[in-house]
């Protein structure tokens, strides 16, 4: 029975009060005494074989008879006026079929209305002009060269410390923060920068557009394939039903597909004005300019505290770069500093900024791993001025519950601390020091993300004649292994081998709504509409079999029951249970960093890294070690190696392709372990486990600077960690009593 | 990134006027392939010839994605002209397995979790198989070395270096199956 109640849901880190219909689920949770067979066990991929063989179909590999090849023009000004674009000389070329301009494409309204598809003023250098459709991508990218543009070109605002206020600020408030902090015996002060920074997924953005009469049929690379059914209809005009997105598998989004792309939409009305079908992929320089970013940050931070290092009071305020069309207002940068610690007095600020750059987007923990850098960055300063060490600060402050008043339904980072601590040998730290050129330092840093799910999720469990069975769910497999995961959790409760069930996703023309893949929320919320749809299926067998019962003697089987019914195949439906209220669900980490850093070079060398996380139930540690693998990786780039970079004077990109964008390579990788607090969290969700999509990156920039800072003792207010901040760093701790 | 400036001279079409035939040994077939000149060998074999197991990555040849093996050595096939390999033996993901049965590497590759979102595995699983051709019992040293041209945005490339070293392992116990 669904019912609507008033309900609070923390998505991507944004605390949102929101009606919800809710529906309950009457399974009773896994909790640690469930005798699990396949769910917590580790399992290879489902699909690995599809993907080792290369027969695995992405986005980009759709080809389909007839298709036409789109490419975008677009500005090389970061500010202009379009007075006049003049596609004639690109029609006339051999193979060309069709140019969307502002002249002639409708006037639909982009990033929540402050623009259109195609508009007379341009804001940043990549933004959309001009779109062109031919027989090949050659001609397309010829044509573009022959579309004569006529821009009025202003003068771009670039510098975020400078750019006018681009939305209301978003201000959180607990106690008086700044009497607090003024009146506290130790302050510590400081200001922490971060750069944009790009997914770069190694699948480019794209779709590709079908009209069979009235129906739109879109493949397409993302994260939420109802998200861009629901746009993407809006956008056209049409309803739902004639609007069908697949994804099936697709190469990598982290956050920077989560809506619906310019791209989709010019597919879409190329292809009615062609009547062909249309693909239109990003090239990897627009993917660089145009497809998203973490926003750029400049954090200023205020502890105040006592002498044995309690916190007495937090302000943060955080200017927050959301570039030229951000829609989605600034990153919960604040998001860390009121809740990762005890403190009755905290204010947090994010003051949104415009700038003529490509529009940000949420990317992996979008906020929290900024956040998380300035905030753990003063704690160890904190600690410093305390003579503290730092773990005992953190443990001093430690908070069992939401501090902003609200219990946990399991808060595991006391035990991450103390594996983490143990397996890295913490105790060693006071004895680190110089040899030679080289400088050792260890640091750590905790980790808060919310992370229980939420409703909606619906799903479906077919039962086969032959025992085996079909999941079908809307949700979307982004390389994370949801259809792994999600198979395990059927066959666990339907008594199968993840093997003998088949999870197709991917396809709102297939499995019923579930949420986008994003803000660690698929695991703990089609899991749970997973296991209830096959809950549904097994008590509808356990029925059947009492009825076959009465006509043969003794009780069959499950498997029996199946094939006694045949084709009357049994049908289960199930829905993620609503949120347990007054109780937030949070997954927790702490990581630890040992470095190496030469003191003539100011390189920065990872000797070891110890990452421990409570998520609740691990339901396939194989697919989840990966996770937090590439996680640690990614936060490693973003400590020392990637920052996007635009021209300071023309606002166009400089590191627009994977030479000048540093991404971690092999050899960049450290030595990583990778822990679990074991247990689930049976309150959090009914299959007792928590997502972990973002929580591996958060900690790791900051357990990687302060390992740094102890090092070179100094601070080290921005990322990331090029050599000649640290080298400077290293001077300025020389500098130091 | 083509930029709307001042427009040059128009160009003739490229993609539709001229052609060139080439005869290209695919996965041990021959294919007889009508394209662009200018086509790179990327482009010939996921648009002319259909086998899109390999992938696009950043057309400029950082990333790795689009490796494939020519007379048994990586080369990056978004910098290749086709029209450069007639003659020479080319070996795409495609053609790594014996009919159904997958090489060793693939095997591993999907048993181990090397493959996350799957996209970069194509280029991943030639440039290894290239290095175990060469060095049967890689140390894991040589494994970063030989890799490290291919990047991944998901895996954070540990599970790719056991799969690796488990498949090297498996092909000295069982000698030489599989693959071309």
């Amino acid at each position: 029975m669904k019912r609507v109640r008033r309900s609070q849901v923390e998505i991507e880190g944004k605390l949102r009060e929101r009606t919800e219909v809710v529906e309950e689920d009457p399974s009773p949770p896994w909790d640690d005494r469930a005798r699990l067979r396949v769910a917590g066990r580790p399992h290879p991929r489902l699909d690995g074989r599809a993907k080792a063989s290369g027969a695995a179909i992405y986005t980009q590999d759709v080809g389909l008879p007839g298709m036409l090849h789109a490419r975008i023009l677009r500005s090389p000004h970061a500010c202009a006026r379009v007075l006049s674009v003049d596609a004639s000389a690109a029609l006339a070329l051999d193979g060309v079929r069709a140019v969307l301009t502002q002249e002639n494409a409708a006037a639909i309204p982009w990033y929540g209305g402050t623009t259109r598809l195609l508009e007379r003023t341009v804001r940043y250098a990549g933004d959309e002009v001009a779109v062109v459709a031919a027989e090949d991508e050659e001609t397309a990218e010829d044509a573009l060269h022959l579309i004569r543009v006529r821009y009025a070109r202003r003068r771009p605002v670039l510098d975020p410390g400078t750019a006018p206020r681009g939305g209301k600020p978003s201000v959180y408030t607990r106690g008086n923060a700044r009497k607090a902090v003024s009146g506290a015996p130790v302050v510590v002060a400081g200001s922490y920068r971060t750069p944009a920074a790009l997914h770069q997924a190694f699948e480019t953005h794209g779709s590709v557009a079908r009209w069979e009469g009235e129906h739109l049929t879109v493949w397409d690379s993302t994260q939420h394939i109802f998200g861009v059914r629901k746009e993407l209809a809006a956008a056209l005009g049409l309803p739902l039903h004639r609007v069908r997105v697949i994804s099936t598998f697709m190469g990598g989004g982290f956050g920077a597909k989560n809506e619906c792309g310019k791209y989709t939409v010019f597919a879409a009305l190329l292809a009615r004005r062609t009547g062909r079908p249309v693909r239109c992929l990003l090239t990897r320089a627009e993917e660089s300019l145009a497809a998203g970013c973490r926003h750029a940050t400049v954090q200023t931070l205020r502890l105040g505290a006592r002498r044995d290092g309690r916190l007495l009071g937090i302000e943060h305020r955080s200017l927050c770069d959301v570039g030229a069309y951000g829609t989605d207002g600034p990153m919960p940068v604040g998001g860390p500093a009121r809740t990762l610690y005890r403190c009755a007095a905290v204010r947090t600020e994010e003051v949104p900024v415009r700038t003529n750059t490509g529009p940000h987007t949420a990317f992996r923990a979008p906020g929290y791993v900024e956040g998380t850098f300035a905030l753990e960055r003063a704690m160890d300063r904190v600690a410093e001025a305390c003579g503290l060490d730092p773990l005992e600060v953190r443990l001093r402050n430690y908070s069992p519950g939401d501090p902003r008043g609200f219990r946990y339904t399991r808060k595991g980072l006391r035990e991450c601390y103390r594996i983490g601590a143990a397996r890295i040998g913490w105790r060693r730290r006071a004895r680190l020091g110089r040899r030679g050129t080289s400088l050792r330092g260890l640091g750590l840093a905790s980790q808060v993300w919310p992370a229980g799910g939420a409703p909606p999720s619906h799903a479906v469990v077919k039962v086969n004649p032959d025992a085996t069975a079909e999941v079908l769910i809307g949700t979307q497999d982004i390389g994370t292994g949801t259809r792994t995961v999600l198979a395990q959790i059927a066959a666990e409760e339907l008594s199968l081998r993840a093997r003998d069930v088949t999870v197709l996703l991917g396809d709102t023309g297939a499995g019923p709504y579930s949420l986008l893949s994003a803000g660690s929320l698929t695991t703990a919320s089609a899991g749970p509409a997973v296991r209830a749809a096959a809950r549904d299926a097994r008590q509808q067998l356990e029925e059947l079999a009492t009825g076959l019962a009465r006509g043969k003697g003794g009780r069959p089987g499950p498997r029996e029951v199946c094939r006694e019914i045949g084709d009357a195949m049994v049908i289960g439906r199930g829905a993620r249970g609503p949120n347990p209220e007054g109780l937030k669900a949070c997954s927790f980490g702490a990581h630890f960093a040992e470095v190496e850093v030469d003191a003539e070079t100011g390189e920065v060398r990872i000797v070891r890294y110890v990452a421990v996380h409570e998520v609740g139930r691990v339901v396939n540690p194989l697919t989840a070690s990966s996770q937090v693998e590439g996680g640690v990786l990614m936060g490693i780039g973003f400590a020392l190696l990637e920052r996007r970079i635009e021209d300071p004077a023309t606002g166009r990109g400089i590191a627009v392709d994977l030479l000048d964008y540093k991404l971690p390579t092999a050899l960049d990788l450290p030595p990583i372990e990778v822990l679990f607090v074991p247990g689930a969290d049976p309150r959090a969700t009914t299959i007792g486990a928590k997502g972990l999509g973002e929580p591996p990156i958060i900690a790791a920039p900051a357990a990687i600077a302060n390992a740094v800072a102890h090092a070179v003792g100094a601070d080290l207010p921005e990322l990331p960690l090029t050599p000649d901040r640290v080298l400077e760093a290293i001077a300025r701790g020389r500098r130091a009593p | 990134m083509p930029e709307a400036r001042t427009p040059k001279k128009p160009r003739r079409a490229r993609g539709t006027k001229s052609a060139v035939h080439l005869l290209l040994r695919v996965n041990g077939e021959d294919r007889e392939v009508t394209t662009a000149p200018h086509r790179t060998l990327l482009e010939t074999l996921r648009e002319d010839l259909g086998l899109t197991g390999t992938k696009h990555g950043c057309e400029l040849g950082e990333c790795g994605t689009c490796t494939v093996l020519v007379d048994g050595q990586p080369i990056l096939s978004c910098l290749a002209l086709s029209a450069d390999y007639e003659g020479r033996e080319i070996t795409t993901v495609e053609g790594m397995a014996d009919g159904a049965q997958l090489h060793p590497l693939q095997e591993t590759f999907a048993d181990l979790g090397a493959a996350q979102c799957g996209y970069c595995t194509p280029g991943f699983l030639l440039t290894a198989k290239a290095l175990l051709e060469e060095k049967p019992s890689p140390s894991r040293e040589e494994i970063r070395e030989a890799l490290a041209g291919n990047l991944c945005r998901c895996t954070g490339y540990l599970k790719i270096y056991e799969a690796v070293e488990q498949a090297a392992a498996r092909m000295r116990e069982e000698g030489p199956r599989g693959g071309r």
